[in-house]
């Protein structure tokens, strides 16, 4: 009897998630497809469409067009080298505002979020004109330092919380044992974070290659990411659905595969300090 | 610290350039993604043979992007880009800031006195030719040949309004899903506040008097309006408030649109039988007037343009030279066929009579020649332009103005609302900025 | 525990990044501060002159500042309650056994990869367009009229397509806490006889709320500066419908050009959205303490 009621129910749960999983999902299972069809058929009725020929064509065109592979390296070395870079720098002062937090700790994590809620829009002209003159615009260092920049308050929130969880305890046993700072935070500390990094690193680099303001303002060639890729196939004059679908696809499915791989740290990770 | 890093940027810097002088100059040529554009990069053998010590970085986006990234690029001076792609509303505004490089000494073989005079003059600044047409274009009536049929009615080669209208209330079968009349309702200066202002221009009304004041509360705009109004509501396809260039073209291309009144180069968009399931049925029609001497059609170029600070002025005028010269739209024509042609930009071009096979030539450059952006409208006003106002200022007001008409569109204001709040947007700007005393 | 030894150094360790931020928001700030009280159009350069407050007067006194600080404020209240129900009862379902569980939460949690700009791009032209969106196409099969999303309810629209993004991120962390409620204490509750809705009240619920609090403060955060969503989709229309502070400030400093106006709105922006933190920090800051 149990047995019959927990297999009815998993039943029940099984259609109920991927039937929301499906609905979720839909809207970038349509544009993978759509960059499969010519661009005469991509805008017919959703069952014609999926009737109608599948095609490379969307591809072919979108290689002979533009360098995928180099906007696709800016993206990875972007967002890979604001997120290392960002953890250089917030690993320490996240090690030492959880384990010697001061009276101002809450505070400054606080101010730190908040530099996060400036409008991108309206510093730009501030923003162009500095990297102009140090020489930085469309160099691949000055967009990591922005993302980093941009970042930071966040990785440095998400390691705060793992710290924390650390127990104190196990600090002062390493301390007696006559580990000095530095063989602490990188014998003790760092192998028991390394979760609590991993998501952190996950997390920094879907953002970052995301990000879709200032990649697009401060490069034009040779530091230009993705989004830059996406935006000369959106809206020009005529038909554009099936290329536009076929760069979007080629433009997530680097990330999204590595969720794909990555998920189980995903659902694991993300706790930002909440669970105890 | 700081001090270290930027000698050290410097430096490699130098050393880049240094290297690259050595082997060949490299220009990068920013422009919009539209179809001629593109294709231009497929050509690039050409060029490359003529010019083997030069070599061309692209970057292709949309025109939203694009406008803002080369302004903000040009205006502070960023130097990142050697030929800008800009339009007949950047060129004047930046010719006399001084920002351009003039094009009064290309080679003689470039035949300047071939280009169209209404584009060379909205391009020329105190006798500089500061851009060179890339394509041009202006708007006219697309319509279904096979529907007006149907319908008992034949489309006059200069229509009227009143024309316009009764053709639209007969093709309209909004059960089989044809509408009559597709129109831009999307909100943009260059979307439509681009029709807008144009199909104003033919019902006599103005942007500004010679004082600089706002024209909104007078009977012309809200005549211009009111029947704008009507016809999308009559006979338009739903959603039409959202609708800009690509919207339309994508119902006209399905066969859901009775007419279409936009830009010239859709044209050969709407003729082809690879992506238009209509492609054979489409005529085409001056854009329509009201009988007071000014047609509804706006005129727009895509330009070729140097910033003052490229570093590699002459390399990018030789690529200027080629991309807009009578070779490149040869080079098009056996490549493509002459229907592929950029079109709007050069004499020549309509006076061969291949060119003049393609079904939309003549009438491209007819609505071309019936527009003057020194004389857009039937009073004289203190302003160049005919769907713009050549003014900094214009892309801003034309969006706040633009936003009002498409709320009408979508029926959440009235048409004197949106005049009302049109002329108080505009008559505010314009005192900020000076205009009005 | 610390030593005076310790303080120290760990002073040294949390400068650079304090010491970094600082420099990255004080110096875009004070230019901004610099330049809003500047008439400064990017198109007449050397034309600038002082204006005193005149530039936080025009953006104050714009009839579209209180429809654009209204929208910002519907805009992050309608995605926050979306996400936070839905990605409760998502994280629910997803914590329950059932076949392909890894295949369905990539699925659910895909969206989040998605750039902003592409899944509005996407929504706009594939799904809400009312002659050739999916929507339309649904509508006439069963006989309706299709609906105008974007022009007659473009606000609502935003938020949904925002929502979808944002979604997968509270569904993650509300589910990483729900497999860490105590399960003996549910079946415990179970063999008690407590129902399922007394079981969710009061043993889930308050498990989730700290997870409820971060989500909002995170989301906060990002959502007060969407911007991409609405040019691609409404341009901010029809009228003033779906504009919000972001895209109000896009609007003056680079549709007109008009760096002085930009400014002055990007300092009242950062204001406005500093008020907001406050009231957050006020009513879930208790929430967060450790």
């Amino acid at each position: 009897m149990a047995r019959k009621t927990t297999q009815t129910r998993t039943a029940v749960v099984t259609v109920a998630a991927w039937t929301i999983g499906l609905l979720i999902f839909f809207p970038i299972l349509w544009i993978i497809i759509l960059g499969f069809k010519s661009e005469g058929d991509a805008i017919k009725t959703p069952l014609a469409v999926l009737t109608s020929d599948w095609t490379l064509a969307s591809y072919h065109e979108v290689q002979e067009r533009s360098n995928y592979f180099l906007h696709f390296m800016n993206s990875v070395i972007l967002s890979l080298g604001s997120t290392l870079l960002a953890l250089v720098i917030a690993i320490p002062a996240a090690w030492s505002m959880a384990f010697v937090p001061g009276k101002r700790t809450k505070d400054l994590l606080m101010w730190m979020l908040s530099t996060k809620m400036m409008p991108a829009v309206g510093v730009l002209v501030p923003m162009y004109l500095m990297f102009r003159d140090f020489g930085l615009l469309d160099t691949r260092i000055g967009l990591v330092v922005v993302l980093t920049l941009i970042n930071l308050p966040i990785v440095i929130w998400m390691l705060y919380t793992y710290f924390k969880e650390i127990p104190g305890e196990i600090l002062e046993a390493a301390r007696m044992d006559g580990a000095n700072l530095r063989a602490e935070i990188l014998h003790v500390l760092t192998p028991m974070a390394v979760p609590g990094i991993a998501s952190t690193v996950l997390l920094n680099v879907i953002l970052a290659w995301n990000e879709a303001f200032w990649t697009l303002q401060l490069t034009t060639s040779s530091a230009a990411p993705l989004t830059q890729f996406i935006a000369s196939y959106s809206s020009p004059e005529g038909l554009f659905y099936a290329k536009l679908s076929a760069a979007s696809t080629m433009a997530i499915a680097p990330i999204l595969i590595l969720g794909w791989f990555s998920q189980k740290q995903l659902v694991r990770g993300l706790t930002f300090g909440a669970v105890k | 610290m700081k001090l270290t890093i930027r000698a050290l940027l410097g430096a490699s810097v130098a050393l880049a350039l240094a290297g690259a002088a050595q082997a060949e100059t490299t220009i990068t040529v920013a422009t919009v993604n539209n179809g001629d554009m593109i294709r231009m990069q497929s050509l690039m053998d050409d060029f490359y043979a003529k010019h083997p010590d030069i070599k061309v970085d692209w970057v292709a986006l949309e025109e939203n992007v694009l406008r803002q990234k080369v302004t903000t690029d040009i205006a502070t001076k960023g130097g990142q880009f050697d030929v800008m792609t800009i339009g007949t509303y950047e060129a004047p505004i930046w010719g006399k800031q001084g920002w351009l490089v003039s094009l009064n000494d290309l080679p003689a073989e470039y035949d300047v006195d071939d280009l169209l005079p209404a584009i060379r003059g909205g391009l020329t600044v105190d006798g500089n030719l500061v851009a060179a047409p890339f394509y041009g274009e202006s708007s006219m009536v697309m319509y279904r040949t096979d529907l007006m049929e149907k319908a008992g009615l034949t489309m006059p080669e200069a229509p009227t309004w009143d024309d316009i209208k009764k053709a639209a209330a007969a093709m309209t079968d909004k059960g089989a899903e044809v509408y009559g009349i597709c129109l831009r309702g999307k909100a943009g200066w260059g979307e439509n506040m681009a029709f807008l202002t144009a199909m104003s221009n033919s019902y006599g009304a103005k942007w500004f008097d010679m004082d600089w004041k706002p024209q909104f509360d007078g009977e012309a705009w809200k005549a211009t309006l009111t029947d704008y109004l009507a016809l999308m509501n009559d006979y338009g396809p739903p959603g039409a408030s959202n609708n800009g260039f690509n919207e339309n073209l994508a119902l006209f291309q399905q066969g859901k649109c009775g007419m279409w009144i936009d830009a010239t180069v859709a044209a050969s968009f709407v003729t082809n039988p690879k992506e238009s399931t209509v492609a054979d049925k489409v005529g085409f029609a001056l854009a329509p007037d009201t009988g007071k001497g000014k047609r509804g059609n706006w005129l727009w170029a895509w330009n070729l343009g140097i910033p003052a600070g490229s570093q590699k002025i002459d390399a990018a005028k030789t690529f200027v030279a080629w991309a807009t010269s009578k070779e490149y739209l040869e080079l098009v024509a056996s490549k493509e066929g002459w229907a592929n042609v950029p079109p709007g930009t050069r004499t020549s071009l309509y006076a061969n009579p291949e060119y003049q096979k393609v079904p939309f030539a003549k009438m491209t450059l007819d609505s071309i020649n019936a527009a003057d952006p020194t004389k857009p409208t039937v009073d004289e006003v203190p302003y160049v332009g005919v769907q713009f106002v050549a003014i900094p200022e214009f892309q801003g007001i034309g969006t706040a103005v633009g936003q009002q008409f498409s709320a009408a569109l979508a029926g959440s204001i009235s048409a004197e609302e949106a005049l009302a709040k049109a002329q108080e947007i505009t008559t505010t700007e314009m005192t900020r900025s000076g205009y009005i005393k | 525990m610390a030593t005076e030894h310790s303080r120290t150094a760990a002073r040294l360790m949390v400068s650079p990044a304090v010491i970094l931020l600082f420099l990255w928001m004080i110096v875009p700030l004070a230019m901004t501060v610099y330049f809003s009280f500047l008439r400064y159009n990017l198109l007449m350069p050397g034309m600038e002159s002082f204006t005193g407050f005149d530039n936080y007067y025009y953006f104050l006194s714009n009839s579209a500042f209180m429809d654009a600080l209204v929208n910002t404020l519907l805009l992050v209240g309608g995605v926050l309650v979306i996400t936070i129900f839905g990605g409760v009862a998502l994280a629910l379902l997803l914590d329950q056994p059932f076949k392909g569980q890894g295949i369905v939460r990539i699925m659910v949690i895909a969206p989040f990869f998605v750039m902003p700009t592409v899944s509005a791009l996407v929504w706009k032209n594939m799904f809400m367009n009312p002659v050739n969106g999916m929507f339309a196409h649904i509508a006439k099969t069963f006989g309706f009229q299709p609906f105008d999303f974007l022009a007659h309810a473009p606000l609502a629209s935003i938020i949904l397509i925002v929502a979808w993004s944002w979604l997968p991120f509270s569904t993650l962390i509300l589910l990483t806490a729900l497999q860490s409620l105590d399960q003996e204490q549910m079946e415990a509750a179970e063999m008690d006889g407590a129902s399922w809705m007394n079981r969710f009240i009061y043993l889930t619920v308050p498990h989730l709320t700290r997870s409820i609090t971060v989500v909002i403060l995170i989301q906060t955060i990002f959502l007060l500066s969407v911007f991409a969503e609405i040019l691609v989709t409404t341009n901010g229309g029809p009228g003033t419908a779906s504009t919000n502070i972001p895209y109000l400030v896009y609007a003056q400093s680079l549709l007109n050009y008009d760096v002085g106006g930009g400014s002055a709105g990007g300092i009242i922006a950062v204001i406005l959205a500093n008020i907001v933190a406050v009231f957050l920090m006020r009513m879930i800051g208790k929430n967060l303490e450790t």
